[in-house]
């Protein structure tokens, strides 16, 4: 069938060995108008080099202040099809677990009511559906709370919805439970999810362990990453295995095949704080320097595991740039249990948020406001103890200035006095 | 208490050149009030009718609902 608009320069992007998104919306086109207004209104960017939808407005469900996205075309008079083209996001059940009863349900209830065309899923984790208009959304809205017991994603300047990594649903390695933490966060705070407060967006991410699968350290104003405060667990026995070739080393992520593994090469010597050594038949670890990167659990699975006295490290910051460049999120509790009910760690959220909501200017991110007030202040206002942990590189400046209401007995500084010792 | 802070709260709105205002704008009119709180009270004026959300996708603002019409707005009049 003879599509409405002709597209020679997006059919490129069908034309290499990866999926085509392009192929996916023609497929679409003719049940749905909106989709082949769509393929027009992205030919016409790629042939003008210019984007044509206009973001922003207040288009959204009663109560509800996120999960709805206002867009508009601004050539409605070439597409009128996609003249209102609202993003709804939707809150992904934790680690994206859900029965392919449930997908097709929420496919039946999306094409009536939208171009049918959902984004699985987007960077927050939500199930991003594509293009609606306003008369849509509360009918959209009720099926999808009532029929399918999901609820809206956040956007603007709310908690954005938390996400988590497969956790111990599937992973060995996971050290606290992401799955669980994430849909208690949930829960504790749809207030803050659903109805806006920050003075821009805020992120919660956890990964079961170092590993970080959610990449949770870059893209989180508040990381939980899995962790152990004892020593790695070592079989002995299995790492001679590896050694002699009796074991697919890398758990065959690097091809199948058994071979001899040189733990020195492969190992000993990619450890970044040269905590470990091999005399040809053990392997010692000096516990007390490793940093938890992973990397010996990752290529010799079957002989090293994490420790049993596990918990999490929480750090914070992350973003992606807007404001200043984008930073990697630091440490301020290097370890914390992270048992339900989670009363600890949400103690310090509050805190934190407090904070950041009398200090952060509009549209800036906790990482921005700490990177402005310094992480001095912030951890005084978290009520947290300065930690070697916390600090990312040594300082290159060499004064130091202490507060003297930190210092035992303190001092006070009296200038008039201090004139008449020294000329000004 | 709650109803006085609302009042001052609308008073600014109205008194402001801007059509769209930030949530730490609004706390501007109510600074004795700690900003958890403030959220309460702008989410009931939200509630009321008294505001209107705007979002652009990655920041919220507040507006007067005389000034965010749906329809206008999808008519390209906002």
């Amino acid at each position: 069938m003879a599509l409405k608009h002709a597209t020679p320069l997006i059919d490129e992007l069908e034309k290499g060995p990866w999926p085509s998104f392009v192929s996916d919306v023609k497929r679409m086109a003719p049940k749905n108008p909106m989709c082949e207004d769509w393929l027009g209104v992205m030919e016409l960017s790629y042939k003008e080099k210019e984007g044509h939808w206009k973001h922003g407005g207040i288009v959204g469900v009663l109560g509800y202040g996120g999960g709805i996205i206002g867009r508009y075309c601004d050539r409605p008079d070439l597409f009128p099809a996609i003249a209102h083209f609202h993003t709804v996001r939707i809150n992904q059940p934790a680690s994206k677990y859900y029965t392919t009863e449930v997908l097709r349900k929420l496919c039946d209830l999306w094409e009536p009511r939208g171009s049918g065309l959902t984004n699985m899923h987007g960077s927050t984790g939500d199930i991003v559906l594509l293009g609606t208009t306003t008369d849509n959304l509360e009918p959209l809205f009720y099926e999808l709370t009532h029929e399918l017991g999901m609820d809206l994603g956040g956007s603007g300047s709310n908690m954005r919805t938390p996400e988590g990594c497969l956790g111990m649903s599937r992973c060995e390695w996971a050290c606290i439970n992401t799955q669980d933490i994430i849909y208690d966060l949930t829960m504790e705070y749809q207030d803050a999810l659903h109805r806006p407060m920050f003075p821009y967006k805020f992120k919660f991410k956890s990964s079961g362990c170092p590993c970080d699968c959610v990449a949770a350290i870059a893209r989180s104003d508040c990381s939980i990453i899995g962790t152990w405060r004892d020593k790695i667990r070592i079989d002995q026995e299995s790492v001679r295995a590896y050694a002699a070739g009796e074991l697919t080393p890398h758990a065959g992520a690097g091809g199948t095949e058994k071979r001899k593994f040189d733990i020195n090469a492969e190992v000993i010597n990619l450890c970044p704080t040269k905590c470990m050594e091999w005399d040809g038949k053990n392997l010692k670890i000096w516990d007390e320097d490793c940093t938890r990167c992973m990397h010996c659990i990752r290529v010799m699975p079957r002989a090293l595991r994490p420790g049993v006295d596990t918990g999490a490290t929480i750090l914070v910051g992350a973003k992606a740039p807007i404001l200043e460049g984008a930073q990697m999120s630091s440490v301020v509790i290097p370890f914390i249990k992270m048992e339900p009910p989670y009363e600890e760690f949400k103690e310090f959220v509050e805190k934190m948020w407090d904070w950041w909501m009398e200090n952060g200017k509009n549209r800036e991110r906790l990482g921005e406001t700490i990177q402005r007030l310094t992480l001095r202040e912030f951890l005084k206002a978290t009520d947290l103890t300065p930690d070697p942990r916390m600090v990312n590189t040594p300082r290159f400046n060499p004064y130091i200035f202490y507060d003297p209401a930190e210092v035992p007995g303190g001092w006070e500084h009296d200038a008039a006095a201090f004139r008449q010792r020294h000329q000004a | 208490m709650s109803e006085d802070a609302k009042s001052r709260i609308m008073e600014f709105v109205k008194t402001q050149k801007k059509s769209k205002l930030y949530f730490n704008d609004l706390c501007k009119a109510v600074p004795e009030i700690k900003m958890m709180q403030a959220k309460k009270i702008v989410n009931e004026l939200v509630n009321e009718g008294q505001l209107k959300y705007w979002s652009s996708g990655s920041t919220t603002m507040y507006m007067l609902p005389s000034e965010g019409d749906v329809d206008k707005e999808e008519k390209g009049m906002n």
